[in-house]
């Protein structure tokens, strides 16, 4: 994500820039690991760090995003770790990379937060199996299994109510996976499909559940089948991700010369978006 | 009108052809889309039809992710100017009932001009290459760029340019042409017994993590790039695309350099271009003619073209994908901060999922007045807030340019591009 900027409104209007560290330059800036990005990337799902980075300096902390490619080490010492969804080839592959890395066993040991989307959360599982029928071992962060959903990827738009406490309101993405996931018994499902049957996507599988929170040590590890990316349409889990990390957390203070409706939105008071039948609708009504 | 292919057709393509003509008559006298209506019935009459239409034609198929139309506009342009025939899709209705839909009306307009030197330019989608090529034996087949784009409905991009790999593998008597600094692209076009690579500085490589041979890591530097497990590489380039100082010269296989004088802005058409004069030369037409006939190429299907209003211009931009972006974000880099208006949906046509608006780098219209719009301008707005950008929601992409003064840009995906070009006709 771009350091501060100054933009203009077409009426001229200027916009503030981003703010910086009130204490200067010697405050450490707060650092969100995103992992693979050319493997993991392929959804816009590091997105989600670029919102988590954002939010925090909106809120005058500094913080950056740090992204791990193919050939650097993971630092043990992020403050937030994220990782994005891919297609089965690069999933292994990333699979393969991270499952080494000691840098990221020693963060996920001592509780960092973490959030996997998609390939992120099957690879942060106990084991998957792709489609061709091999079985891949994950990292074990989540106490979860997946295998091939036979049929139609599950593909569309949902919303679901989140299990998890601190979160209120619906949760909304874009499921797109074939995989079924199974939650073990360290494992806490993160939210419930409203309807699943009249939705594109179906959650983890059978049952509607959606996603997976740790329910080992720091429960810190969220993982989710929600594309968006999640946490530029779900503001509220991005808060409680950043709390985990930082505590509590200062207001936002949004840069100026934002649209109304946006602001709205990106203080988590209005939905985010919302599919093409119901968007027009909605922003007529705003 | 003369009817003089359909006499050398088999009775039941006769037939077909027929059969097509009275229906999509009657589709356009009654408002609806001919361009793919004829070729349904036609195929329905006779499953063969598309092959005995292109049985007689020099056939060259364009296929890839982004600038399908462009290119196949181009490069039926280069192949036109030498007194051939060419029928080509240029409606961009680009499965196989489009395609045959466009060799009948080539048919019905030809007029006893068709014979053996005439060629068929048809863009193909990347999920039908397979199917087209089988039926129309070509000559050529072009592979552009492979890249993420509507994920939801065509399915995975690396399945997608594995099909396109095995149709090229299914027909080795076809030249390749194909773009040596997409990964994907040149993993396809390594299908090949001997392709002819396209090269130019590409600053797209979002989809290029996984090699397509034996899923290793491909890694980049520049615009180079090799995987670390098997060695596929980007091969050198036999056509290249170099500019430098303004000036955008082709460097062919043979020493020759030929310098490119485009209406069409941006690197993207520098590098369409490129393409056309490769087909150009595979097909006897020297370069330096086939870059004369592009010259006055001014807008393909809408995009490109610049509309007066009063009070300035609006110019159509069509991006519906992250690499469409990327090379849309170069074109406004190389002129001045004037307004964006950028209209995105989500209709079945453009892809459900908008996720793909967080691959664009629209950090960099910070120095351009911008407008949000379309169906889905809230999540636009959402990522221009968190991309530091400013701007202004609008409901309606045309109106907010006629609001503005001065020339703006539209930029819009696929079904908000053709709703603005239809308003602005
Ligand atoms: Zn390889």
């Amino acid at each position: 994500m771009s350091d501060a900027r100054v933009a203009t409104f077409p009426e001229g209007i200027p916009m503030s820039p981003v703010p910086t560290s009130p204490a200067g330059d010697a405050v450490d800036p707060v650092t969100v690991v995103l992992l693979l990005p050319e493997v993991l990337g392929t959804y816009g799902d590091a997105g989600n760090a670029a919102v988590l980075a954002t939010r925090l300096r909106w809120r005058g902390i500094p913080a950056r995003v740090l992204t791990v490619g193919w050939t650097d080490a993971v630092p043990a010492d992020g403050d937030l770790y994220v990782l994005g969804g891919g297609e089965d080839a690069a999933q292994v592959l990333a699979c393969d990379r991270l499952r080494d890395s000691i840098g990221l066993r020693r963060a996920l040991d001592r509780g960092a937060p973490t959030l996997a989307v998609c390939a992120g959360l099957q690879v942060l599982g106990t084991s998957f199996t792709i489609a061709d029928g091999t079985r891949v071992a994950g990292l074990g962060a989540l106490d979860l299994e997946t295998r091939p959903g036979g049929g139609p990827r599950r593909i569309g738009d949902v919303v679901a109510d989140p299990l998890l406490e601190g979160l209120d309101g619906p949760l909304e993405g874009f499921e797109n996976h074939g995989g079924l996931t199974e939650l073990g018994p360290d494992a806490a499902p993160l939210a419930r499909l409203r309807e699943p049957a009249r939705q594109g996507g179906a959650g983890n599988g059978p049952g509607g559940l959606e996603g997976a929170v740790s329910d080992r040590g720091h429960g810190n590890v969220v993982g989710t089948y929600l594309h968006g990316p999640v946490l530029a349409r779900n503001p509220v889990l991005a808060d409680l991700l950043l709390t985990r990390a930082v505590g509590e957390l200062p207001p936002l203070v949004l840069p100026e010369g934002l649209p109304t409706a946006t602001a709205e939105r990106l203080r988590g008071r209005r939905r985010v978006c919302g599919d093409v039948r119901s968007g027009a609708r909605r922003r007529a009504g705003a | 009108m003369t009817l003089r292919r359909p006499a050398r057709l088999p009775v039941r393509a006769r037939a077909a052809v027929v059969a097509a003509r009275v229906v999509s008559g009657a589709a356009r006298r009654a408002g609806r889309h001919g361009s793919v209506i004829g070729g349904r019935v036609a195929t329905m009459v006779d499953r063969r039809v598309l092959a005995r239409l292109a049985a007689e034609r020099t056939v060259v198929l364009v296929t890839g992710t982004n600038g399908k139309t462009t290119t196949t506009s181009m490069i039926a342009r280069v192949l036109g100017g030498a007194g051939h025939e060419v029928a080509t899709n240029h409606l961009g209705a680009n499965m196989p009932d489009g395609i045959t839909t466009a060799l009948l009306d080539a048919l019905a307009s030809s007029a006893g001009t068709a014979g053996s030197g005439s060629v068929a330019v048809m863009e193909v989608d990347e999920s039908y290459l397979g199917e087209v090529a089988a039926a129309t034996d070509p000559r050529v087949i072009v592979l552009l760029n492979f890249s993420r784009d509507q994920l939801d409905r065509v399915g995975e991009v690396r399945t997608v340019a594995r099909r396109v790999g095995d149709a090229v593998a299914a027909h080795p008597t076809a030249r390749v042409v194909a773009f040596a600094d997409d990964v994907l692209c040149a993993g396809a076009g390594f299908s090949a017994a001997a392709p002819l690579w396209v090269s130019s500085p590409s600053r797209w490589n979002g989809d290029a993590g996984v090699c397509p041979r034996c899923d290793g890591p491909v890694e980049h530097a520049g615009v180079r790039w090799a995987c670390s497990a098997c060695g596929l590489a980007r091969p050198d380039g036999d056509w290249t695309l170099v500019e430098e100082g303004g000036t955008a010269t082709v460097r062919g296989p043979d020493g020759t350099a030929t310098t490119l004088d485009l209406q069409l802005p941006g690197h993207v058409n520098r590098l369409n271009a490129t393409f056309a004069l490769a087909v150009g030369a595979e097909l006897g037409v020297e370069p330096a003619v086939a870059a004369g006939r592009l010259r006055d190429l001014a807008q393909v299907g809408g995009r490109y073209r610049t509309v007066t209003r009063p009070g300035g211009t609006t110019r159509l931009l069509l991006a519906k994908n992250p690499a469409g972006w990327a090379q849309v974000l170069d074109l406004l880099d190389e002129g001045p901060a004037r307004p964006v208006v950028v209209a995105v949906n989500s209709r079945e046509a453009d892809g459900r999922d908008v996720s793909w608006l967080w691959d664009v780098e629209f950090e960099r219209l910070a120095r351009h007045p911008l407008v949000a719009a379309g169906e889905r301008a809230a999540d636009l707005s959402v990522r221009l807030a968190y991309a530091g950008v400013g701007h202004r929601l609008a409901d309606d992409a045309v109106a907010a340019t006629r609001d503005t003064v001065g020339d703006v840009d539209l930029v819009g995906n696929y079904t908000a591009f053709h709703d603005a070009t239809r308003a602005l006709t």
